[in-house]
């Protein structure tokens, strides 16, 4: 079976500027991807060069089986979800949704239904006859997904498709953009700088930086165990753990992630590593504490449940944490 | 931290009649806005409206055809003569004018503006300003006349088709009816280039503002879901530079309508409205007829901006 979209070592610079620099990847059919990175880590540029608005400088790009590179946007049966949504002004919602069938030639009852029907999926009924500037950003938000929809794209691209949105409406838009994906069965591939939405979202993420894809793989792969410096520290903010601190703690040389949630304080068991500690910082975080210990010259990041007791600033504490916790990464710098 | 705690929260109040003023202002300020508008208004009010209001109403007196005199009595006998055979001619030529010139301006002036709005950047776009600008700069009499020597008969234009064996184009062109004449300078065909040369710029800048607002994405969003690029233009592109055309082409429009000038100088001896307008209460004294003929550009704009307006020109705005 043919991968959604294929990458082999696809290339795109901008003069000096490496923007996509040799990445291979493989989106399977009806899979939530998500590409994760900082900003001006080359995710977006993936995006379009899925969607066709790029054109690699090198490399390969295969839809569904077809080369896609020198094919224009016009011709992919992949639609895109924009950051800012980019509806058309001076046409009513309906008529957006619409257009893609409209300039496909489709009859005007046809397409005025499917299109009534697309806004009904995303919980738009009856909005038809209003303009984008009378529309909330969640509101257009939707639009703009079922104005891509409608078109029953082979892939949906979404470009930080909940950036622009508050926290209450994005965790919303997160299920309902998830529950859409199950029901429809289309592939879908969004990028994102945030670690929250990509590990809640996907299928399996590809984190980015610089150009190159860093790690590809399942959210708890990508989350647990981290195959550079940058992925657990841009995933989750591990603490990163120097080769000469691994050692002393009983483990294997090696640079090392561990997880603030892993650790316990002062509740050594069996089959735990343990080291000691004083605490420098506390703060309340709500359902958590994060608490920051320096051992040594290496400061520990933990995150312990509102639960447990917080101890003193200053005090001497115990962590422990299971070996298996203790991450050790294939690079060394 | 003692002296910080000792200085008061709001300040003194400010010492003088200039502090006391902006006191006052602050407190009220629909009377500094109103103080602001007076005078602009009253100038547009009195001087602008009024005198053309008071122009209008020359247009529905009469005058003695026997001593001269403006007779002060409400006829509508003068719009009678403005429907007369020789005058509709001057208003048939006049807005067929103005609909050709305007019609071409907006297609000369649209893919200047588009390359301006969407890719000229840095030096590039401080050329093109300057390229548009500058002929605005140098004086509008200097401009007809040097177009005069270009189109005249012993002209460069003349010499330059000669040398490249093409004056039989010109000779083609010129024996046309209507449009042709003796020269390109005594012929409807100069007029139209000098009109054309003379209101572009009046064309290519508000639709490169207009252009300039339509976000790139939605370029790309519309390639997205299918539309070829000439799908792009018609649906996306057009309607919202729409009304940077029609702004362009309120200006191309009313200006030919109402230039006296150019038609003078470039082109048949066949009058246009200006020329109506100048002769009648020049050199004829008939003020009313002229008042007539001024209306005529005003009814004419206002029927083009309703017409516009329905059309949806104005929706993206």
């Amino acid at each position: 079976m043919n991968a959604a979209v294929l990458f082999e070592k696809v290339s795109r610079f901008f003069g000096a500027v490496r923007a996509v620099d040799s990445v291979d990847l493989a989106v399977e059919e009806g899979e939530f991807f998500a590409m994760l990175g900082p900003s001006g880590s080359g995710k977006t540029t993936c995006l379009r060069l899925m969607a066709g608005f790029e054109q690699p400088t090198g490399g390969h790009i295969e839809i569904f089986g077809e080369t896609a590179e020198g094919i224009p946007p016009y011709r992919r049966n992949v639609n895109t979800v924009f950051q800012d949504y980019a509806l058309f002004p001076h046409l009513t919602i309906l008529d957006n949704v619409a257009y893609g069938l409209m300039v496909k030639g489709v009859a005007r009852e046809e397409r005025r239904k499917a299109a009534e029907d697309a806004l009904a999926m995303v919980k738009l009924p009856g909005y038809g006859a209003r303009r984008p500037g009378q529309l909330s950003g969640g509101q257009r938000q939707r639009v703009a997904l079922a104005r891509a929809l409608v078109n029953k794209p082979k892939v949906l691209l979404l470009d930080e498709p909940l950036g622009a949105l508050d926290l209450k409406l994005r965790e919303q838009m997160q299920d309902e953009l998830k529950s859409l994906q199950k029901s429809l069965g289309i592939t879908f591939v969004f990028v994102t700088h945030d670690q929250g939405e990509a590990l809640s979202m996907a299928d399996r993420i590809a984190v980015f930086n610089e150009g190159k894809i860093q790690q590809l793989g399942t959210p708890e792969e990508v989350y647990k165990r981290p195959s550079t410096r940058f992925v657990a520290d841009f995933v989750g903010s591990s603490n990163i753990l120097e080769p000469e601190f691994v050692k002393k703690l009983g483990g294997k040389a090696g640079l090392a992630s561990l997880r603030p949630e892993a650790i316990e304080l002062n509740n050594k068991r069996a089959g735990q590593l343990s080291i000691s500690g004083t605490v420098i910082s506390r703060s309340f975080l709500g359902a958590s504490n994060r608490i920051i210990v320096i051992v040594g010259d290496t400061k520990l990041h933990i995150t312990s449940p509102a639960t447990q007791p917080v101890p003193e600033e200053g005090s001497t504490v115990s962590l422990s944490f299971a070996p298996n916790d203790l991450h050790l990464m294939e690079t060394t710098t | 931290m003692s002296t910080v705690t000792s200085q008061r929260v709001m300040l003194a109040k400010e010492a003088g009649l200039v502090g006391r003023i902006s006191d006052f202002f602050w407190k009220h300020p629909h009377v500094f806005l109103a103080l602001m508008l007076a005078p602009p208004l009253l100038w547009l009010g009195i001087i602008y409206l009024g005198s053309l209001l008071a122009l209008l109403l020359q247009s529905f007196f009469s005058i003695d055809d026997y001593s001269g005199l403006v007779n002060y009595e409400f006829t509508l006998s003068t719009y009678g003569q403005l429907l007369n055979e020789t005058n509709l001619d001057i208003i048939i030529r006049t807005v067929s004018m103005a609909v050709i010139v305007t019609l071409f301006s907006a297609l000369i002036a649209f893919p200047i503006a588009y390359y301006a709005a969407r890719y000229a950047k840095g030096k590039w776009k401080a050329f093109f300003y300057l390229g548009v600008m500058l002929p605005l700069w140098s004086s509008y009499l200097v401009k007809i006349y040097a177009w005069k020597l270009i189109l005249a008969k012993e002209g460069i234009l003349t010499w330059l088709l000669t040398k490249l064996n093409l004056l039989w184009l010109l000779d083609a062109w010129l024996s046309l009816p209507v449009i042709g004449g003796n020269s390109l300078s005594v012929s409807y065909t100069g007029t139209f280039i000098v009109f054309v040369y003379v209101w572009l710029p009046f064309m290519i800048l508000p639709i490169q503002a207009s252009l300039e607002r339509v976000p790139v994405n939605l370029i790309e969003a519309s390639s997205d879901l299918g539309s070829t690029p000439q799908q792009t233009f018609r649906h996306v592109l057009l309607p919202l530079a729409l009304p940077g055309i029609v702004a362009g082409s309120i200006f191309t429009f009313s200006l030919t309508l109402g230039d006296y000038i150019i038609p003078q100088i470039i082109g048949s001896s066949r009058l246009f409205i200006g020329q109506a307008v100048y002769a009648q209460q020049g050199t004829a004294g008939n003020i009313p007829l002229a008042a007539a003929f001024t209306v005529v550009p005003i009814i004419i704009m206002g029927l083009y901006l309703w017409m516009a307006r329905r059309m949806g020109a104005f929706d993206a705005l």
